[in-house]
């Protein structure tokens, strides 16, 4: 073929399928996961009657799903009731494409990968406020408010939060970010020792801006009946569960990347290097991802005006503060803008 | 909010303590039966379905007596007496319980005085239609002989009791 652009795109294109799969078959287990962590805590077995074990469930559930009929009310705007679950499938998947799953193994080595994320997930609300708005129904619009409401106002938290990162680390690239907490230190050398307040409320945020227990409100399975989603069905209806999961996973991967160093080893001498970088990057995601489904266990909802006041009035002023001090510390120690906290 | 209060808050005290107990509820056995695979043990008073049971020597118990159609509070027997035989007994051409109806209260084998129709240990019957759940008097002889060993256990269990 002519031309030198061929060749990288095809690769490219074929990174992203990898990726693609991989990471929607991945998607599937930890939703079978959450089930399961779930079960345990209230001391069930949760599914296992699909395959070994019940590994299978999900794959037999996406089955239901798609053969199910796909129902559209009749007042709603169908071509926006139809590309809102799209869209939020699709954006939740495309945020995977710059994130570093081992040294060198992202489809896109963005230099501004953060705020790719970023962008993503605040363009994640649209899915949220389409579906609401076109199913043309009183409930699924007002829980679209409170939805989009939610993400945003804990958006404000995650955003001060990655700039106190971005401050240690001097890069916006995700890569960079890893590589800027690979000292000799191991495990306490990453940021979520210095940096241990934004950890937590980085985390916290991470599943008010996913719609996760105890920010479940939009859904509250117990009181609402599916919040924006109540009209949806079938395939639709699965484009936003696999959304929601896989935004949970970026959330997981984001914990990773900026606080517990991507793919490093905690240890740093072997054996513990020889192990593959992108083990201990799913461990840590599979951890992180434990540590969100038992809180779904733990905690009890939160009210809608307690949510509210959590974010802007409890997180925005901490992260907010920490910028300055971190700032400030950065500056007056010199530590920061090289990449080492060292 | 005084200081204890808002350092136990911003520490998060509480969610920790709470974190430690779900772990370990996380690895605690299960308490979830397997069911078709697992089963509870079921108690010698167990009423699931009925039968009607023989004596050893292959003699009908039931003597037409008519005193569980009478006291069945769901209606659910139906019962028709033949004639007196030469032995000075009677037995039923018709035994019929409709087991939409049962309720499963007991009252047809406490009645009973022969022991003769009785809740076996069996709950597993479960059908695909309606009609399938009307039992005649084949079907509750055939329970009889099916569950016949169950049956004369738990009632020689339950015998003290009575």
């Amino acid at each position: 073929m002519s031309g030198g652009w061929f060749l990288p795109l095809l690769l490219t294109v074929i990174k992203s399928l990898v990726l693609l799969v991989v990471l929607l078959i991945m998607t599937a287990f930890y939703l079978l996961a959450d089930r399961k962590i779930w079960a345990a805590v209230q001391l069930r077995r949760g599914p296992n009657v699909v395959g070994p074990w019940g590994l299978l469930q999900s794959f037999a559930d996406m089955l239901k799903f798609v053969l199910k009929e796909p129902i559209v009310p009749s007042g709603a705007n169908k071509g926006v009731f139809l590309i809102a679950p799209f869209v939020t499938g699709v954006l939740a998947l495309a945020s995977w494409a710059v994130i570093p799953v081992a040294r060198g193994w992202a489809v896109a080595d963005l230099n501004v990968g953060i705020l790719y994320i970023f962008a993503i997930s605040s363009l994640m609300v649209y899915g949220t406020i389409m579906a609401g708005w076109a199913s043309n129904s009183k409930y699924p619009f007002l829980a679209a408010l409170r939805s989009a409401a939610q993400m945003v106002s804990y958006e404000v938290s995650i955003g001060f939060v990655m700039i106190t990162v971005l401050l240690c680390a001097g890069s916006l690239n995700l890569s960079d970010i890893v590589r800027s907490q690979d000292t000799r230190f191991g495990l306490l050398g990453w940021y979520w020792l210095p940096l241990f307040p934004m950890w937590i409320i980085f985390f916290i945020s991470a599943m008010a801006e996913t719609n996760r227990p105890p920010f479940d409100l939009v859904e509250a399975e117990s009181e609402l009946v599916a919040g924006f989603m109540v009209e949806y069905s079938s395939t639709p209806y699965m484009l936003f569960m696999l959304g929601e999961y896989v935004a949970i996973l970026t959330m997981c991967a984001m914990l990773t990347i900026l606080f517990t160093g991507g793919w490093l080893s905690p240890l740093p001498f072997p054996p513990f290097t020889w192990v593959p970088g992108v083990v201990w990057f799913v461990l840590k995601l599979s951890f992180y991802f434990w540590l969100i489904a038992m809180v779904k266990a733990l905690v009890p909802r939160y009210r809608y005006d307690q949510l509210m006041r959590l974010g802007w009035k409890v997180f925005l002023p901490i992260s907010l503060a920490m910028v300055v001090i971190v700032a400030i510390v950065l500056e007056a120690t010199g530590w920061g803008g090289g990449g080492r906290l060292v | 909010m005084n200081i204890d209060r808002s350092a136990r808050a911003l520490l998060m005290k509480e969610l920790v303590s709470g974190f430690i107990l779900t772990v370990r509820y996380f690895f605690k056995p299960k308490a979830t039966l397997n069911y078709p695979h697992e089963k509870n043990p079921v108690s010698p008073r167990f009423r699931g379905e009925h039968a009607l049971r023989r004596y050893p020597n292959g003699e009908e118990r039931c003597i037409a007596c008519k005193l569980c159609e009478a006291i069945c509070p769901a209606q659910a027997i139906t019962i028709e007496a033949g004639p007196r035989r030469n032995d000075g007994t009677r037995r039923t051409t018709r035994y019929d319980i409709d087991m939409v109806k049962c309720i499963y209260c007991g009252y047809c084998q406490e009645a009973c005085p022969v022991d003769a129709i009785v809740e076996g240990p069996n709950q597993e019957f479960s059908v695909e239609s309606r009609e399938e759940l009307l039992y005649d008097k084949t079907r509750l002889l055939e329970n009889g002989a099916r569950w016949e060993r169950e049956l004369a256990r738990n009632i020689a269990m339950d015998a003290p009791y009575r």
